[in-house]
């Protein structure tokens, strides 16, 4: 698993913000684009690339994109 | 007055699928204790046994239990099979799945449409065409709001499964009127069941969608299953097409 390459995973479920916009210590939250349907996207893009289930708590302890990379390692 | 109850399920048999928990083993336990002879159906054994050692035997009640997994065929040949004339059936198994359009995948349609959709349809179809079935019966489809109501944003695949049983209801409705037999369905709102508590949703997002709730709260399996009860049981006998909500008040806003 590369860091780079879930960054880059991760800002493909945004439309609208700029992907430099997008670093590991992106907190996402943050962001004005996000929304419950994007964080649903998250959870089906890591189920799809990784193989691996996130839970709703999981995806809710992340504050950054870093977090989340650490936390599907992790799993 | 003393033994007056119209919402009484006496001797009445009533088959129950998804019996393992949630919405399915409350409504088998009501059931049992409005007096019916139940008959539960799920595929885990450890818990569908658990179900059938909570049911209620006071009136000699003869319980049933038929360990089977309805996406598969022959296994919903094995039900209609092993059951006795029915007064009463359930259509209550279900799955969710929360995913953005652009993730859904074929395998995933199959899934949630086998459980949510072909199960409940051929069930239907094979009680029938085997005369499993009593005039004046009543058939209940655990539907929901979702898809039917209300539309919620990653929730597609779960909404058709179950715009697609809010229509299949009347259809079965309209037929079976010729023989006295009741069709109706359920439509929840959000229901604290294990099928919230493993999935998408994290528990703060949990109580923000609560607050969405006139009544503040999420609804409790028996809350459901009372309805259900309703509709089985006589006081329901001129209800037929009906799809009734049981939401909190959710969908008054």
């Amino acid at each position: 698993m590369d860091i780079k390459d879930f960054v880059e995973k991760f800002a493909e479920q945004f439309e609208e913000t700029d992907a430099s916009m997008f670093t590991p210590e992106t907190k996402f939250r943050e962001l004005d684009e996000w929304s419950s349907l994007i964080a649903l996207s998250i959870i089906a893009m890591v189920d799809e690339e990784y193989d691996v289930t996130l839970k709703g708590d999981e995806m809710r302890s992340a504050n950054t994109i870093q977090d989340l990379f650490d936390i599907v390692k992790n799993k | 007055m003393e033994n007056y109850n119209p919402f009484s399920l006496k001797n009445k048999t009533i088959l129950i699928t998804g019996a393992s928990s949630g919405i399915g083993r409350a409504t088998a336990i009501e059931c049992s204790m409005l007096g019916a002879n139940v008959i539960i159906t799920a595929r885990n054994e450890e818990r569908l046994h658990e179900t059938l050692s909570m049911l209620d035997i006071s009136e000699r009640q003869q319980h049933q239990l038929i360990l089977a997994d309805l996406t598969e065929s022959d296994e919903i040949d094995k039900i209609a099979n092993n059951i006795s004339l029915l007064d009463g059936f359930v259509n209550n198994a279900g799955v969710g799945m929360s995913k953005p359009i652009q993730f859904i995948k074929e395998g995933d349609l199959k899934e949630i449409f086998s459980i949510n959709t072909y199960a409940p349809v051929l069930l239907t179809q094979k009680i029938l065409k085997k005369k499993k079935i009593n005039k004046g019966a009543s058939i209940v489809f655990t539907s929901s709001i979702g898809g039917n109501f209300t539309v919620t944003a990653g929730r597609a695949l779960y909404g058709m499964t179950k715009g697609a049983i809010h229509n299949f209801m009347k259809y079965c409705a309209l037929e079976l009127a010729s023989r006295q037999i009741r069709c109706n369905s359920v439509n929840p709102g959000m229901i604290e069941t294990p099928l919230i508590s493993s999935g998408t949703l994290s528990s703060e997002d949990i109580k923000i969608d609560m607050e969405k709730y006139p009544l503040k709260r999420y609804g409790k399996p028996q809350e459901v299953a009372h309805a259900i009860t309703y509709l089985l049981s006589d006081a329901a006998s001129w209800v037929t097409g009906h799809a009734l909500v049981i939401d909190g008040g959710l969908t008054l806003k």
